[in-house]
């Protein structure tokens, strides 16, 4: 899923102040995974900016909408009869939600209320961790399934650094060193010749591109 | 060519290589290399010059290599792939050879969160093991990454670093024959203290053969005081100093722990020219180059062959 964080209440107060009729937009997908952007916390966000305004006296409305997925536009259409009545869309979507609405009502002010960090899996309740850099060239299957690009902090391919001690990481010694969980795996499978193999310089061109990336594929054209 | 690497002749010949670190300042004063170099100069065979290790900012790797080559020093380029892609490494290695530098030393580079730059973007466009061939194949193949010819190849004696210290141990060795394989003639050990691990991390380097490809020079760093010996063992990521080493120095007043540690490291060194397939000692005295002719001295490794 991709993750992300709901920025602090005093940068979103920040940037709604100017407007008096706001639509806090949620998302139910990635973000309502990993308790970000779902209904619920449309529901917090929007009581939360509401009380505010009633303490500092001011006159705001605000609603609330959850779309089922917001980088879609079957989905993101249900804003279409609305959006006029709003001076700001608040959305609590990753930063695909936030520029697909913005792609499809370009005279409306949309504000991201959340800072989308990372594709990754829910490791526990209220743990997410970080396991893909969607680099566009999956080498997991040489890896035993763990990502070096993101899971090692120099992105090695033939690894461990020097600074790998006692299964962690030199750069945060709350994270485990990927390629002590590679290095384990194989070991166990009695695979460890795999990484007797220099890997070659990635192919970077495949995750930067010449910019944004596109798939485009004819066989899924209506 | 015009230069040869002192380095690789020194090793070539059978000779037990000392090499030193010199650590660039944090400012543009050229005089600080070159006092650095004068106090190194005749007592060592070669001068490493740090990338901005630990991310710090620094004077550059190759510019402080120019100001030594120009004192008469042999310098050996240190390079990590933190900083550069590899437009930019295959740049500066070209650089390094059209400067009369002969030497190199590929590394990956400490985190960038370590250093004075925590929110730089750590590049890591490639790993030190694949800037390793990619020096060899510019130097021995002609050809950049993407296969199109140099009009004048690098000439660089190509050095990598090891760590017998670091994790899973087990791996360390075959780690070190990757990097053999890739292409490096000499490799440069993390400080060595816990001298019974080290032997037994070389005990693995000769039962595969890799002390026969390559020259191995074991890594001293003289000990200031028990202090420093505590934050190295506790603080720096990869080290490895035996709690018998902290006590040693803690079992001496502060104004004789210099003394000491000059004493570990001699022992060190004699102990590393017993053990087979080390080829030569790296010295990084940091921040305390008057200790290297002492310690070369004291060692019986002075005076130099060449």
């Amino acid at each position: 899923m991709i993750t992300g964080e709901r920025k602090p209440l005093s940068e979103i107060k920040e940037m709604v102040a100017p407007f008096k009729k706001i639509l806090v937009v949620g998302c139910g997908t990635c973000v309502a995974e990993c308790a970000s952007g779902g209904e619920k916390e449309v529901g917090l966000l929007a009581s939360a900016l509401r009380m505010d305004a009633r303490m500092e006296g001011r006159k705001v409305d605000i609603k609330e909408l959850t779309l089922d997925r917001q980088c879609v536009f079957e989905f993101i259409d249900q804003l279409t009869d609305l959006i006029d009545q709003y001076d700001a869309i608040l959305s609590l979507g990753c930063g695909a939600g936030v520029q697909a609405v913005a792609e499809i009502f370009p005279e409306a002010v949309i504000l991201p209320a959340l800072n989308t960090t990372f594709i990754g899996e829910t490791k526990e309740a209220g743990l997410w961790i970080e396991n893909c850099r969607a680099c566009g060239d999956c080498k997991l299957g040489v890896f035993a399934a763990v990502c070096p690009i993101t899971r090692c902090a120099k992105g090695l391919f033939n690894g461990p650094c020097g600074g790998s001690k006692d299964g962690k990481c030199e750069a945060d010694a709350n994270t485990p060193c990927a390629w002590q969980l590679i290095i384990d795996r194989l070991d166990k499978r009695g695979q460890l010749d795999l990484l007797q193999k220099i890997y070659p310089p990635a192919d970077w061109s495949r995750q930067q591109g010449k910019g944004p990336r596109k798939i485009h594929r004819e066989d899924q054209e209506i | 060519m015009k230069y040869e690497s002192r380095l690789k002749k020194v090793l070539a010949a059978g000779h037990f290589a000392v090499t030193a670190e010199c650590g660039p300042p944090k400012g543009a004063e050229p005089a600080v290399i070159r006092r650095k170099g004068r106090i190194l100069k005749g007592f060592v065979d070669s001068v490493n010059v740090t990338d901005n290790q630990t991310g710090v900012v620094r004077l550059s790797s190759l510019a402080a290599c120019a100001l030594l080559k120009k004192e008469g020093l042999d310098p050996v380029f240190q390079m990590v792939t933190r900083d550069r892609n590899r437009i930019a490494l295959q740049s500066d290695i070209l650089g390094a050879s059209a400067l009369g530098i002969r030497n190199i030393l590929c590394l990956s580079g400490d985190h960038q969160s370590f250093g004075n730059q925590a929110q730089a973007k750590g590049v890591f466009d490639i790993d030190s093991i694949q800037l390793i061939q990619t020096v060899r194949q510019m130097r021995d193949e002609g050809k950049v990454l993407g296969g199109e010819p140099l009009s004048e190849p690098p000439h660089l004696f190509i050095g990598a670093a090891a760590n017998p210290f670091a994790d899973p141990f087990a791996y360390r060795v075959i780690r070190l024959g990757k990097k053999v394989a890739a292409g490096a003639e000499f490799i440069q050990t993390q400080c060595i203290y816990n001298l019974a691990r080290f032997k037994e991390w070389m005990k693995r380097v000769r039962d595969r053969g890799i002390d026969e490809k390559v020259y191995i020079l074991g890594g001293i760093t003289p000990l200031k005081s028990a202090r420093m010996a505590e934050y190295m063992s506790k603080q720096v990521a990869g080290m490895d100093v035996p709690e018998e080493i902290i006590n040693r120095m803690k079992s001496v007043p502060a104004d004789k722990q210099r003394q000491e540690g000059l004493k570990i490291a001699i022992e060190t060194i004699e102990a590393l020219r017993q053990i087979k397939g080390v080829h030569g000692v790296h010295i990084m005295a940091i921040e305390w180059e008057e200790a290297v002719p002492q310690l070369v001295g004291l060692a019986g490794l002075y005076p130099r062959p060449y």
